[in-house]
């Protein structure tokens, strides 16, 4: 590792003798340097390793990835590119089917987040009594967040197939007729939404669990005193505690809904990155996709993904100022 | 070395502080709750007993809990149970109704067609091989670095662990195109280190880390090493180490599950020829007729071995999630 070089106490030497010991000569000042470099520099060899590969992989690209947004860039010629200014920008803002992606990106987040966290919440609660097997409920309701996207995504083209899909045999069943779940508008985010559910629900009950257990007992134990139902118990005392859990659960529900790419490019087959025949389920991760490797913008694509970053950094402040609203109020 | 032996590293957390002033907030809650409803006064107050069995934690769960807990544990599975039986019927029997609800025999045979067709046992070396070297790295470097945020004292180390907390949300769609670009330049396309190399680390495991280490590692060890004249790398092998291995193992099997199913940048950095799993999956399903029953033996395939680890250690995974979401 490069990192080792700067600093040569911490490469392996041996061991500078303290100069404190008792007993033994005093160490030579060689020796002391030594231990002082060790001391002063060894912090930042610590976390040169991370800082190393995050700027190369992380911050590099998130600048220059700004940077080509404000050029034509063809993904055929990476290498050229030709200052355009914020022309990409002016494009995106044109495109009806930017719009559209941003639209169906709100949608799809809402209604796969909302659901998930309320059930999370419930399912919680239930994991928080005195159960048996209790840690077979927890890996049961684990196992689809050990399931991936694609795997995920494929069964679930398949449950909702709209000749031979379980789900439409079963609302056949009830009496309803069959639902063409792909080529609907809302009935394609719906189901991606769905996909998203399965996946994340029980993961976040687990988190959610974890902040239960950490509310003192006492709490329970003089709200029940104070003649508190159930009910009143999970919504005076278990919410209000779990306030900094919840917000902390939709931030970063919010934000892998804003990066939503996985299952809807997979729901909608062949030619997935268009998210559907009227780009119905048509994300923006999918609008970047589209431009970038089957438009060949690199550009655009850049654009949208800046785009996406000012919309994450807009979504972190709002959440910050709502935190600071709700910490007064307290 | 005899640093270890010193004492066990003690937990001493925020709780004992704060406690007082959730409890109070919480009292003044449940005195406005009396307020909105004054009827509940006039009955008897509960004896201290039986406040006790209808206090929250001690509480057995009652039947309608099991019912519901059942009712969504088979929606969690089904899908997965459902994956596996039609993996075994062929793509005939797929295409009537009603859907098979029980195994049929050809999943021998659906999988061998998936592993031959989708490269299936070059995808899961190479998968393993991926989120292999991810997790060991990311644990070693978001250690040593968290390590250095929790107890060492440098120059700008508030302003760093910003940036790294900061970066935590930056999408990875942000650095799609210049890391195509760079592999491309470097001709890495559809080699594995350009997977490996940009999800090597995480701002989330140096918080982690950060945040474990705070609690569980005593100044004390350290200045206490440091006296005794041990150098930087000896502290963190003997006394670091030892002291995070819980957190590192979680951090482990986290960034394990996340690169065996990491999706978006697999898809774009490799193509068939020498896919992960994930990418290998995609490539099943682009047939002129799709067999859905050999796409769902590949899904089953690519899914089984992380199965199987939650199996055999769902309740270390399971604690573990539940640990990082406190000191998170």
């Amino acid at each position: 590792m490069t990192t080792t070089a700067r600093t040569p106490a911490a490469a392996g030497t041996p061991v500078p003798r303290p100069p404190r010991t008792q007993g033994r000569a005093a160490p030579g000042p060689w020796r002391r340097r030594l231990y002082r470099w060790d001391v002063r520099y060894s912090p930042y060899a610590f976390i040169a390793p991370f800082f190393l590969f995050f700027g190369a992989f992380g911050l590099f690209p998130l600048i220059y990835t700004g940077w080509a947004s404000l050029h034509r860039v063809e993904l055929a010629s990476p290498d050229h590119m030709e200052w355009v200014g914020l022309h990409n920008y002016v494009r995106l803002l044109d495109d009806a089917f930017f719009w559209n992606a941003l639209y169906n990106t709100l949608t799809i987040g809402v209604l796969s987040t909302v659901p998930q966290l309320l059930m999370a919440l419930w399912l919680a609660h239930l994991l928080h009594y005195r159960l048996r097997a209790a840690t077979f409920w927890r890996v049961a309701l684990l196992t689809p967040y050990a399931t991936s996207v694609a795997a995920a995504t494929l069964v679930f083209v398949l449950l909702y197939g709209r000749d031979y899909g379980m789900v439409n045999w079963a609302l056949g069943a009830l009496g309803t007729g069959p639902v063409d779940w792909q080529n609907g508008t809302w009935s394609s985010r719906i189901a991606v939404s769905s996909i998203v559910i399965w996946r994340w629900t029980g993961y976040n009950a687990l988190i959610y669990l974890a902040a239960m257990q950490a509310v003192p007992d006492e709490l329970y134990e003089s709200a029940a005193l104070d003649g508190a139902s159930r009910r009143q118990q999970f919504r005076y005392v278990t919410v209000p505690a779990l306030r900094p859990t919840i917000l902390f659960t939709i931030v970063v529900s919010t934000i892998g809904a804003t990066q939503l790419f996985g299952e809807p490019l997979l729901f909608g087959g062949a030619g997935g990155q268009k998210g559907g025949a009227s780009h119905q389920f048509q994300t923006l991760g999918l609008y970047l996709y589209e431009q970038g490797w089957f438009n060949f913008h690199l550009g655009r694509a850049s654009a949208v993904a800046w785009t996406m970053f000012l919309i994450l950094l807009l979504i972190a402040a709002a959440n910050m100022l709502i935190a600071r609203r709700l910490r007064k109020s307290h | 070395m005899t640093l270890t032996t010193t004492g066990r590293p003690r937990r001493e957390g925020p709780g004992p502080q704060r406690r007082p002033r959730a409890r109070t907030a919480a009292l003044r809650r449940l005195r406005r709750l009396g307020r909105l409803r004054p009827r509940r006064r006039s009955r008897p107050a509960p004896t201290p007993a039986t406040a006790r069995t209808r206090a929250g934690r001690q509480l057995h769960g009652g039947p309608l809990t099991y019912a519901v807990l059942a009712l969504f544990t088979a929606g969690s599975l089904f899908p997965l149970v459902w994956t596996a039986v039609t993996a075994s019927r062929d793509n005939m029997r797929l295409a009537r109704t009603p859907p098979p609800f029980w195994f049929g025999t050809r999943l021998a045979e659906n999988a061998g067609t998936a592993w031959t067709e989708a490269n299936m046992g070059l995808a899961l070396l190479n998968t393993l091989l991926v989120a292999g070297t991810v997790a060991l790295g990311t644990v070693l470097f978001c250690t040593v670095a968290g390590f250095a945020f929790a107890k060492l004292k440098f120059r700008f180390s508030g302003a760093l662990l910003l940036l790294t907390i900061g970066t935590m949300m930056v999408p990875p769609q942000l650095s799609v195109v210049p890391l195509f670009m760079v592999i491309a330049e470097l001709k890495w396309t559809n080699q594995l280190q350009s997977v490996v190399l940009p999800t090597l680390v995480s701002a989330f495991g140096v918080f982690f880390m950060r945040q474990y280490l705070l609690e569980a590692l005593p100044g004390e060890l350290v200045e206490a090493a440091r006296v005794d004249g041990a150098s930087s790398l000896r502290i963190i092998w003997h006394v670091v180490f030892p002291v995070a291995r819980p957190a590192m193992a979680v951090l482990a099997m986290l960034s394990f599950v996340q690169a065996w199913n990491d999706f978006f940048w697999p898809i774009i950095a490799l193509t068939q020829e020498n896919p992960t799993v994930q990418v290998a999956l995609t490539g099943l399903g682009r047939g002129y007729v799709p067999d859905q029953a050999v796409i769902m033996a590949g899904a089953l395939l690519g899914t089984l071995p992380l199965l199987l680890a939650f199996t055999l250690f769902g309740k270390q995974i399971v604690g573990g999630i539940m640990r990082g979401a406190v000191k998170g």
